[in-house]
């Protein structure tokens, strides 16, 4: 059975085995799988000397040049670190409120606080920071706390309604819900509110004395928070209602869902995140998009 | 196919069909959740199927014994069927996942569509499903012909083939639910993974039953193989599935391991299911239909013994190089690095050997559509194997890591050798079983395999192109030391890759179902046609030599 043949394309003989029509050069290993073999076992051998590389029960080799992955990234981590030291130290130096000025760090502030404002913040107020329903828009001037740059931080810091110790606290009572206004009256008061915004259809001349009825509706269970003149009062963290921006929607159909059910957003404390340098350039970096806001 | 079994064989089919029914029976009763009553369920629903279908032929005649005479294929066209099946199936799955992730909506708000659930169906389906039942299928059919022997028994190989399939569907059917192990591959909960550990123990005593029963002096290299990955891929499943159920009749179960550990063998597992499932059984593949297409001997058999050897040991190794730069110590981690870089060489061996080959056969490459889908699946073998070897190297993983230059690498090994290495097996092999000359349509076989390679080229240079620009833009500074991207900037870079990558899948899948109608056309046909592969008659005791055909 084992007959031996010779190939004519290669010129080989076959090792004389034959499967069901398959059969077997006998051709040897062409030596450059041999030379790559050799080569590659050498490099392995070398990386081996070199390197951490075989378990001896207790320990492991620990290679002559003495690496550790762990030590690697230590020593990448402070040399980082120092190369970032001198204008993160420069920016804090600087009165916060001046920073805007210097236009060195400005550009430090823009390039870092992209990337920081995009992996941190972007999830919930958008990449452009234009917020979404129940996110408030940066960019528009229109702060619920307030909107200079170490109210800010602090906002970042401790978070609205978070369980951050100090965090910020605000709600919007349902004041349908728990029965405080009637359903007329919450309609009335809708009413009054939409027209504090100069929205034209909403004043006419038919509703004056539903608009009366909504201003004194609105000073006895509005004011407190919103303000007498509806302008709102950030150390409640409670919104201008004059300014056309709504964070829950401006229609009546919105406005009636907040004040039926009342609202109450989240904003998480960045304290144990990003350090005090980060949360800085975040709030001058959002200040700066809003300045260039169109 | 129940009328070939011999009467001791449906008594056993009966027996085996009935215990999996009660089983089932008592799952679905005293199921502690409604998943695990849900597995019961189908479990039930598969016995009782197998004992009606068995029982319909129960007391028909015995068949003669001039089957004895022929190689035993029905397991094999029923693999080929299913293997196609999983294949549009779970490419579908595969490709949704892909418009997925460039539109993140197409969940439809849906549990099940969700993609942690999509995933590992795609997954599952395309490795479980296709590979395979491919892999059982052609096993099946090389380790008759190359041992010249017959399967020993008629019943077992019916057991792997059905046993598998269902594992693959309580796998399945548990992602779209939510059950789950969290271990990449390996998905499939406790008692699903017991399942297919009874299944895979009849394989292998199937392969070495067959292999004693030989009447060739010597083992073929495809049975080195197709040898290797069943051994292997036992130790592995059992290793890496080693876990406590919550409860004996609950669907949940925790991993003996924790931390780096639980990471080092569930990659140990990772790695080797891609060696011996996807590298080493489809070599199997390889090494019997293409010379067989080419009609050509093997280049060299001692290139086969380097290679077999040099895969089988270092794959072994080359695990911990799935976690570079992680809580897993360093020294492991040179391991890994070594082990890869010497294991290209034996790929390339392997790669080479296919290729050289084919010297005297190129004519046939050319014309034929079937040879060259083994051909590009040697190609592309060679490719990824050294693209695998050099994104092992630490500073190259550092940049390749958790981007989508790993999805591109994959798939230049999943399309581009494992499903194009099996389109060829298949339509060698699909004429062969069904006693054809050719396939139904020549013409399509050629328009799936430009389908295919057009689908796989898209699909892995926009990988590469997307894997590569997040690899970078995760590690581009400013001048002052900070990260100059977000991660959001990369998502969005991305977006127009991920289209690209759903179009080639999406190629890819139309080859399938190509495939899958023109295999589905040539069963059917109904004229008795000649064989084209001809084979030295089987010894049979007791029948004459002349009565023995001449082919398969």
């Amino acid at each position: 059975m084992s007959v031996k043949e010779r190939d004519p394309v290669s010129g080989y003989k076959t090792t004389g085995h034959e499967w069901n029509g398959i059969k077997e050069l006998n051709t040897p290993v062409p030596k450059p799988i041999w030379f790559f073999l050799i080569a590659a076992v050498i490099f392995s051998v070398v990386l081996w000397i070199l390197m951490p590389a075989w378990p001896t029960g207790t320990g492991y080799t620990k290679g002559i040049l003495g690496v550790d992955q762990h030590d690697s990234v230590q020593k990448q981590l402070v040399k980082a670190a120092t190369a970032r030291a001198d204008w993160r130290a420069q920016l804090m130096a600087v009165e916060p409120d001046l920073v805007k000025d210097d236009e060195a760090l400005m550009q430090i502030v823009r390039e870092t606080g992209h990337m920081l404002f995009g992996d941190n913040c972007s999830v919930c107020h958008g990449t452009n920071a234009r917020g979404s329903m129940g996110f408030p828009n940066l960019v528009d001037g229109s702060w619920l706390w307030g909107g200079d740059v170490k109210t800010i931080e602090e906002t970042l810091r401790v978070g609205v309604n978070d369980a951050h110790e100090e965090t910020r606290f605000g709600q919007m009572p349902a004041f349908g819900r728990d029965q405080m206004l009637g359903r007329d009256d919450i309609i009335t008061i809708i009413t009054y509110v939409r027209s504090l915004s100069g929205q034209p259809d909403v004043a006419t001349a038919e509703n004056q004395d539903v608009l009366a009825r909504g201003a004194d509706l609105f000073l006895d269970n509005c004011s407190a928070c919103h303000g007498e003149d509806a302008k709102g009062l950030t150390m409640m963290g409670a919104p201008d209602l004059t300014d056309g921006n709504w964070l829950y929607g401006g229609d009546r159909q919105a406005l009636f869902e907040t004040l039926w059910n009342g609202r109450q957003g989240h904003m998480p404390s960045w304290e144990g995140r990003l350090d005090a340098v980060d949360r800085r350039i975040l709030a001058l970096y959002v200040l700066d998009l809003q300045g260039r806001a169109p | 196919m129940v009328l070939n079994l011999t009467r001791s064989e449906r008594q056993g089919a009966m027996i085996v069909a009935v215990l999996l029914s009660l089983v089932g029976l008592v799952m679905t009763l005293f199921g502690a959740d409604g998943y695990f009553s849900t597995h019961g369920f189908i479990i039930m629903l598969a016995g009782m199927g197998t004992v009606f279908l068995v029982g319909r032929g129960y007391d028909a005649p015995e068949p003669s014994d001039e089957r004895l005479a022929h190689y035993y294929d029905d397991p094999v066209k029923a693999g080929v069927i299913l293997a196609m099946f999983w294949a549009v199936f779970a490419m579908f799955v595969g490709d949704w996942v892909a418009w997925l992730l460039a539109y993140p909506d197409m969940t439809f708000d849906a549990a099940w569509a969700s993609f942690g659930r999509l995933r590992p169906v795609h997954t599952t389906g395309v490795i479980f499903g296709f590979g395979g039942n491919a892999l059982i299928a052609t096993s099946f059919y090389v380790m008759q012909r190359t041992c010249r022997a017959r399967l020993p028994d008629q019943l077992s190989p019916w057991f792997v083939i059905l046993g598998y399939n269902l594992f693959c569907i309580l796998s399945v059917s548990g992602y779209f639910m939510g059950i789950t192990q969290s271990k990449e591959y390996a998905e499939a909960e406790w008692y699903a993974d017991i399942w297919l550990v009874v299944v895979w123990v009849v394989y292998f005593l199937l392969y070495l039953r067959t292999l004693q029963r030989r009447n060739e002096p010597h083992i073929y290299v495809a049975n080195w193989y197709y040898l290797a990955f069943i051994v292997v891929v036992a130790m592995l499943h059992i290793v890496n599935n080693l876990a406590l159920p919550v409860s004996w009749f609950g669907a949940k179960s925790y991993t003996i391991y924790s931390g780096v550990q639980d990471a080092m063998i569930q990659w140990w597992y990772g790695h080797n299911a891609v060696a011996f499932f996807l590298t080493s059984g489809f070599l199997g593949m390889m090494y019997y239909f293409l010379p067989k297409r080419a009609n050509r001997p093997i280049f060299s058999y001692r290139l086969s013994i380097i290679s077999f050897w040099g895969i089988t040991f270092s794959y072994i190794w080359v695990g911990s190089h799935h976690l570079h730069y992680t809580a897993l110590p360093h020294w492991v981690q040179t391991l890994g690095v070594t082990f890869s870089i010497i294991l290209l060489v034996p790929s390339w061996a392997s790669a080479g050997n296919a290729l050289l080959t084919l010297n005297g056969a190129w004519d046939k490459v050319r014309d034929d559509a079937t040879l060259r889908f083994m051909m590009v699946a040697a190609v592309f073998y060679g490719l990824t194997t050294f693209e695998g070897s050099f994104m092992a190297i630490r500073p190259v993983n550092s940049l390749s890591h958790y981007t989508d230059w790993t999805v591109a690498h994959v798939h230049a090994g999943t399309l581009g050798w494992v499903s194009m290495i099996s389109y060829g097996a298949f339509y060698a092999m699909v004429p062969w079983i069904w006693k054809q000359k050719k396939m139904f349509s020549p013409r399509l076989v050629e328009v799936h395999f430009w389908l295919s390679v057009a689908g796989t080229f898209i699909y892995v240079f926009a990988m590469w192109n997307s894997g590569i620009i997040q690899g970078l833009m995760w590690r581009t500074y400013n001048d002052v030391g900070t990260l100059s991207y977000s991660f959001i900037d990369s998502m969005v870079a991305m977006h127009p890759y991920y289209i690209a990558r759903a179009f080639g899948g999406f190629l890819f899948l139309l080859g399938a179902c190509v495939g899958l109608y023109n295999i589905w056309k040539t069963m059917k046909v109904r004229t008795p046609a000649m064989v084209s592969d001809p084979s030295r008659p089987l010894p049979v005791a007791g029948v004459a030599a002349g009565s023995v055909e001449a082919g398969e």
